[in-house]
């Protein structure tokens, strides 16, 4: 069961849209969610399942797995469609005595789950064509302006990508540490929610017990190959933008002026 | 110049109470004094507690020691502006494969180090593809660490160290946490580097199959060197060396029972083709 625990949910392809520099995916995402925010004519949510369309398309990834991102959310969706279409006053176009719908209740509602549903794809196409790595790395260059107001960002990215690289490992042990409990009798799904909480505390201990174990040898791992910093570390694959990253970025600011003067009537 | 110069080395752990009091001093390394020349294959040998590992670590400048120096290639470990030099030059592989593999993907693990020291992309991306050659995994350039089985996730923690250039490696019991194959093959690889590569090579372990082939052993036993010299002249000695909480390899042991009962064998064999050599010679 916990090794279904996954993080980041790559689907591997060999797509331009793969290829693309994370940082242009990171922006591009952003610059899209904005676009959704600017919008709200009909005329506007056309050209965003244009482009989402086409970014879909040509990044080969089956659209399947783009509506698992979404089952996650349904819950979300839900809520938020039904709080929209019965708190929001207008013409009633339905009563049903103890609520009643408003048209601009209904707009609101349709217009909202357009919006979340295209911010859930758009950001889970992310994710599923960049691998948790090329995100930090991305994130780490994008953020490294902040290094002059002293935020600590090699060292956060680094971070990030350690505990990426632990999570496995970790689910693992927690697996070993829960069977070899249950082998000596304990359970973890009897009684009341404070019983099963209690019973998480001999799974817990352990396992913070070996996490700063590991972390004692990874340290001296680190520091044995010369580590101390990202100050003068230079990178195997460091990230250049290329003619495809330039292009993308001209289409996606296409994009946004055209929601623009969609929004502005110009 | 020799590889590694040890001299008087003494290292003290501290048990300490609530209020941070000395409790108790151990000392893990009692005095050692140690020389391994450019090039050779050393092996250190002793029981779980004798301080080989904090020898180790040592010599990379993992621990500094509380009396005495040491001396990597001339330059003493105590010596903050040398600390980086002496780490690329003598790499260290411990014994936990999990606990020290950096990356994601096995190609940027092993870069992990080049890239700390500052070396030019398109030198760390040779320096990967040379290093992985030199372990036998290029064909795992692109895989994800764990799905990788004990001994290739040491080799590949061999090739992070390899990357740096080294001249020396420390391997820290590197087959613990091994099975049988995965124990062959790192044993294998670290031969290899020694020979083709010239790479002077210190190995710690307890299982003395794994030695036999060094150029020189030292046993050690509560922080001090107890024994030291070529695996034969050590192997001798099979008393001794069971004194040391140690175990002699089978070949020897079965040799030295058969002594006993008043067979007359040489004291010397260490492999199972030796032994059937000197059977034979018998009659």
């Amino acid at each position: 069961m916990l090794r279904e625990i996954t993080i980041g949910q790559y689907y591997r392809a060999d797509s331009i849209i793969h290829k693309l520099d994370p940082r242009t995916k990171i922006m591009g995402t952003i610059l899209f969610i904005i676009s959704l925010f600017i919008g709200r004519s009909l005329a506007a949510y056309i050209a965003a399942v244009l482009l989402l369309g086409l970014v879909i398309k040509i990044s080969t990834v089956p659209f399947s797995f783009m509506v698992r991102g979404l089952k996650a959310v349904f819950a979300i969706l839900v809520f938020s469609v039904v709080i929209n279409m019965f708190f929001i006053p207008g013409t009633v176009i339905l009563d049903f005595g103890f609520a009643d719908i408003s048209r601009e209740g209904l707009q609101t509602a349709v217009l909202m789950a357009v919006r979340l549903v295209f911010l859930i794809l758009g950001s889970s196409l992310m994710t599923l064509t960049t691998t948790p790595n090329q995100l930090t790395d991305g994130m780490e260059k994008l953020l490294s302006p902040l290094k002059r107001i002293r935020v600590p960002v090699h060292e956060i990215a680094m971070m990030m990508s350690i505990a990426l690289r632990f999570i496995p490992i970790l689910t693992e042990e927690l697996d070993k540490i829960m069977k070899a409990q249950m082998a000596r009798g304990a359970e973890y799904d009897q009684g009341n929610l404070l019983n099963k909480m209690k019973s998480l505390v001999p799974i817990l201990v352990p396992l913070f017990l070996s996490s700063v174990r590991r972390a004692n040898d990874l340290a001296m791992a680190m520091e044995s190959r010369c580590y101390r910093g990202g100050e003068g570390r230079t990178k195997m694959k460091p990230l250049v933008y290329e003619k495809r990253d330039y292009i993308s970025y001209i289409v996606v600011y296409l994009y946004l002026a055209l929601m623009i003067m969609i929004r502005f009537n110009m | 110049m020799k590889m590694v110069h040890i001299k008087d080395l003494i290292y003290r752990y501290f048990t300490r109470d609530d209020d941070n009091n000395i409790v108790e001093t151990i000392e893990a390394i009692a005095g050692v004094n140690m020389d391994v020349e450019q090039g050779q294959f050393i092996a250190i040998l002793g029981h779980n507690g004798s301080g080989k590992s904090s020898l180790a670590k040592h010599i990379n400048g993992l621990l500094q020691p509380a009396e005495g120096a040491v001396y990597v290639k001339g330059m003493n470990t105590a010596d903050e502006d040398e600390i980086w030099q002496i780490r690329q030059t003598a790499g260290i592989v411990l014994q936990n494969p999990d606990n020290q593999i950096i990356g994601n993907i096995v190609e940027e693990d092993v870069a992990f180090g080049p890239e700390n020291i500052g070396v030019p992309t398109e030198d760390i991306w040779r320096r990967v593809a040379q290093s992985l050659e030199a372990v036998g995994m290029e064909a795992f350039r692109l895989s994800s660490p764990g799905r990788l089985s004990g001994g290739q996730k040491q080799r590949v923690a061999i090739a992070g160290i390899l990357a740096m250039e080294p001249e020396c490696i420390i391997l820290d019991e590197p087959t613990a946490m091994l099975d049988p194959k995965g124990r062959e093959d790192v044993i294998r690889t670290i031969h290899q580097l020694n020979r083709e590569k010239g790479i002077t090579i210190i190995l710690i372990t307890h299982k003395m199959d794994e030695v036999v082939e060094a150029d020189k052993l030292f046993v050690m036993d509560h922080g001090k060197v107890v024994m030291s010299g070529t695996p034969k002249e050590v192997f001798s000695d099979v008393e001794q060396i069971k004194k040391y909480r140690l175990e002699v390899p089978h070949a020897t042991e079965l040799a030295y029972e058969l002594r006993k009962e008043g067979i007359p064998l040489p004291e010397s064999i260490m492999t199972k083709e030796e032994l059937v050599e000197a059977l034979c010679r018998l009659n």
